[in-house]
């Protein structure tokens, strides 16, 4: 058996390459896929943890992170899209309107 | 290397290599098909670790709802075209050195915690079945189950609402 380490290393590198990914990137696009990279790292390391500790409570949560996410997408990606509309860019150095 | 070792080894590649790719490549729709290769193997993982419910909804609710709204949305606003803005001279190199940092931290907790490690154990033999899954999320985690259908509405509602043009303006 693979050890959990390993699971969990592969988490961190995961979720080190969403957090790189909202850090230099500048379509937001981009930077939302980071954000579900990282969602979706933390994900794994539940469901191994799951496995480790032989309780189902891990796998429900990812079920509901899954959710949760869905629902941020449609939200953000409908605000992104409405955002788009009034500028006529997308580029995250450009919304900057509530800057003093 | 026993052959899951390999499996687990060639998989990881596949996974960080697509990562990766969602990060450095020029075009959105690249990057979006990257992180679909990306979530597929992490649903193999799943599958893996004895979670096959939660594979098939990461499939159908990740890589066939949520990334078929990315495409569309890159496609519909065809941001590819506009010029790029000025870059940050120091954005990049900065990000990569909180990079390095956060993964140095997480791989030292790991290696300093022994508690989590260790080989995994044998499960018995309906863990993670669909039915296992079901009956608990239907028993002991109805209330949140419910809330999340209320969650979605919200969104769906709120999606709409900020899509949708007036008309007459």
């Amino acid at each position: 058996m693979v050890p959990v380490t390993d699971y969990v290393a592969l988490s961190a590198i995961l979720f080190t390459i969403g957090a790189l990914g909202v850090l230099i990137r500048r379509n937001p696009l981009i930077i939302f896929m980071s954000i579900e990279l990282m969602l979706n790292a933390a994900n794994l390391a539940f469901v191994a943890f799951t496995r480790v500790y032989n309780v189902l409570a891990g796998q429900i949560f990812v079920f509901f992170v899954m959710t949760v996410a869905a629902a941020e997408v449609a939200v953000g990606l409908a605000l992104i899209v409405t955002i788009f509309r009034t500028k006529h860019s997308i580029d995250i150095d450009e919304m900057n309107n509530l800057k003093g | 290397m026993n052959a899951e070792l390999v499996t687990f080894f060639v998989l990881a590649i596949i996974a960080i290599a697509a990562a990766l790719g969602m990060l450095f490549s020029r075009s959105a729709v690249y990057s979006a098909l990257f992180l679909v290769l990306n979530l597929g193997t992490v649903a193999v993982f799943y599958i893996i670790l004895n979670a096959p419910f939660i594979a098939m909804a990461q499939i159908s609710v990740y890589a066939g709802a949520i990334m078929v709204l990315f495409l569309f949305v890159i496609m519909l606003l065809g941001t590819e075209l506009l010029p790029p803005s000025k870059a940050l001279p120091w954005q990049r190199p900065l990000a990569i050195f909180l990079a390095v940092i956060l993964l140095g931290e997480s791989i030292y907790l790991l290696f300093i915690r022994k508690a989590a490690t260790g080989d995994i154990p044998q499960p018995v033999q309906t863990f993670g079945t669909p039915q296992a899954v079901g009956q608990a999320l239907f028993t002991s985690y109805l209330l949140p189950f419910e809330i999340t259908s209320v969650l979605l509405l919200i969104a769906m509602v709120g999606a709409i609402v900020l899509a949708v043009r007036e008309k007459g303006k």
